[in-house]
């Protein structure tokens, strides 16, 4: 695998202009009802001292563009009502021929090549109501890179304009799924940017891969593979390739079977241990592994099927569901196993809970009858939940890394059998939006961001 | 290890038929022929499978037991399945089986692990209360991930929650 992490070289440029002091609110999107009023934003393609260079802002200025637009808290005005036709980014805009086709804010970038070849991308955020200037940076890279620098700026606009963090420039790992000539199910790991570029496969179709975990530092995931004909836990190193069965031995210490099942394992925020069920003699219980004792503590002992455990991200509780009172319902509890509290009381069966990067919520998928729900609760089990999606059938839910997007397993009925998805939507409920994966795709693992 | 994700596209749609009605599909009689006397079997029929085969455990005993939604308890219809496993497995004392637990597509990834678990678990601990020994018995779970009918549909799912035995290495079968 190479490697991820671009070397970017940041610079602060010069804020050669001051702003206006006109008393009027500074330019702002509001991420909780941004969908409501996508702030309008103008993004000439990035300039270029070369044909080169200019191809290459131009794809910068698309990758950037359809990043802002994806978040729907942006609306990228149409390219050909631009007045002004930008030529040195390092000139003041004429902000009026911005303000007359209703673009708030301004990108304008320029690309160069260095002798080295590598490239410079520099680039100014305006507000054009002020007449301000909101941002002034320039990256240095490999040209090779240029789409991590694409999904940095966008995520330099977005947390400019938002207040808060970006998630642009991030992997997604996901299962792809079809069938193999004798019709047996293929359920293969593959990965690719957030916006759908650059995909391969990280497994083959030899045996079945599910259910993929990011480590906090993103150069491992945790999957459970049927390698060994049971489902069971690997670590996959992302940089080698290298992977291993992760609790045989362990397994067999602490008295369990050791061709039991072990399921999906989630780090804790410090990425030095693993949460994750593993199939008892009566039924599945959480387990805590430590990744450098490699020793394996039992959390849970209820002969109900404890399952799918999630750190909060202070890493001081964990989230679990389990059918100990009857049908599967969330409970979290302290990390040695006790405070068990119940977080969810509504009819029907509650699974998959994750918790949110931002401490504050849990979301789980919820199956009522034939219907199936994404949803959210406080984490301390208060107030009522939120349902932000409903539909024929809902599973693995995955958060950005600054806690407002949902990435989800989606399936609906076709002749054939049920098609599945991977589909996007916002906290707020909005802006449902199909994942670019190439065929049928399950369990999204969203990426922190990549440095 | 870097292949194309295209190469998977083109694979989209493979429809598998399904058979008529729920327990009743394919190669799995609901009500399979008592007789368990594997000589026989074999010497009146001679055109029928090879005794000892997993073939032959389908013909002669089923191999699968049914479950209701969300559920992991027998039905009476499948301890009867089970007794005639353990009847067929006495008769040949090197078979070693596994037993697989499958479950429908309506329920989440991991739930569903853990549940085909629970069901492959059922029907393990009746056949090693109808003497069956335990060591000759391995368990998995393929969830919702190996259904043996692929449309969606109560009839589908019906079949796809299941308990499935098979023949895995013995002095018979390869």
């Amino acid at each position: 695998m190479s490697r991820l992490i671009a070397v970017f070289t940041a610079v602060l440029a010069s804020l050669a202009f001051a702003g206006l002091a006109v008393a009027q609110e500074p330019l702002r999107v509001d991420v909780t009802r941004g969908n409501l009023d996508p702030l309008p934003i103008a993004l000439p393609d990035f300039v270029g001292s070369s044909d080169e260079a200019a191809a290459r802002g131009a794809d910068i200025t698309r990758v950037v563009t359809n990043d802002l637009a994806s978040s729907g808290l942006f609306a990228p005005v149409d390219q050909a009502a631009y007045i002004e036709d930008i030529e040195n980014i390092d000139l003041r805009p004429r902000f009026s021929d911005w303000r007359v086709i209703d673009a708030s804010a301004l990108l304008v970038g320029s690309v160069t090549i260095q002798d080295d070849g590598r490239l410079v991308v520099a680039f100014r955020l305006w507000d054009t109501r002020l007449e301000e200037q909101l941002l002034g940076l320039q990256y240095r890279t490999a040209p090779e890179n240029w789409r991590r620098v694409a999904h940095r700026v966008a995520d330099e606009v977005y947390e400019r304009l938002t207040g808060e963090e970006g998630y642009f420039n991030t992997r997604i790992v996901y299962v792809s799924e079809g069938r193999g000539s004798d019709g047996e199910p293929l359920r293969q790991l593959a990965w690719m940017d957030q916006d759908g570029a650059n995909p391969s496969f990280l497994t083959d179709r030899s045996y079945m891969a599910l259910l993929p975990n990011y480590s906090p530092n993103s150069q491992e995931i945790t999957y459970v593979s049927f390698l060994d004909g049971q489902a069971t836990t690997y670590l996959y190193d992302l940089e080698t390739g290298r992977q291993e069965a992760l609790f045989s031995s362990a397994m067999r210490q602490a008295g369990l079977n050791p061709d039991g099942q072990s399921l999906s394992a989630r780090f804790s925020p410090d990425g030095e241990r693993l949460a994750v069920s593993i199939q008892g003699r009566s039924g599945h219980d959480v387990h805590l592994f430590d990744l450098r004792t490699r020793n394996l503590t039992q959390l849970t002992q209820h002969p109900a099927d404890d399952v799918e455990p999630s750190f909060a991200p202070d890493g001081q509780r964990i989230v679990f569901s389990s059918s100990r009172g009857g049908g599967s319902q969330l409970y979290t509890m302290n990390t040695n196993g006790t405070d068990v509290q119940r977080i969810t009381f509504g009819d029907g069966i509650y699974t998959t809970p994750v918790w949110s990067p931002r401490g504050d919520l849990i979301a789980f998928t919820k199956q009522n009858g034939g219907t199936f729900s994404l949803g959210v609760v406080r984490a301390d089990g208060s107030g009522i939940e939120r349902i932000l999606f409903e539909g024929y059938f809902v599973d693995t839910p995955a958060w950005s890394p600054n806690g407002r997007v949902l990435l989800f397993t989606r399936g609906e009925p076709r002749s054939d059998g049920t098609r599945y998805e991977i589909w996007s939507i916002d906290l707020a409920g909005f802006n449902l939006r199909r994942l670019a994966t190439g065929g049928m795709a399950s369990d999204p693992a969203w990426s922190p961001l990549i440095e | 290890m870097k292949i194309k994700l295209l190469a998977i596209a083109a694979l989209g749609a493979f429809a598998t038929a399904c058979a008529s009605t729920p327990p009743a599909e394919d190669t799995t009689p609901v009500e399979p022929p008592r007789s368990v006397e594997p000589a026989d079997t074999g010497s009146n029929q001679p055109a029928g499978p090879v005794p000892g085969t997993t073939e032959h455990f389908v013909q002669t005993a089923g191999d699968r037991v049914f479950f209701d939604l969300d559920r992991n308890d027998l039905s009476a219809e499948g301890r009867e399945t089970l007794r005639r496993q353990a009847a067929w497995l006495a008769s040949y004392p090197d078979a070693r089986i596994l037993i697989a637990g499958n479950c429908d597509e309506r329920g989440t990834r991991e739930y569903n692990l853990a549940l085909g678990a629970r069901r492959a678990n059922a029907a393990r601990a009746y056949l090693v209360s109808q003497g069956v020994d335990p060591s000759r018995i391995s368990t998995t779970s393929y969830g919702k991930e190996r259904p043996s009918c692929t449309q969606s549909g109560e009839r589908c799912w019906a079949i796809n929650r299941n308990a499935t035995t098979s023949i895995v290495g013995s002095s018979y079968t390869n």
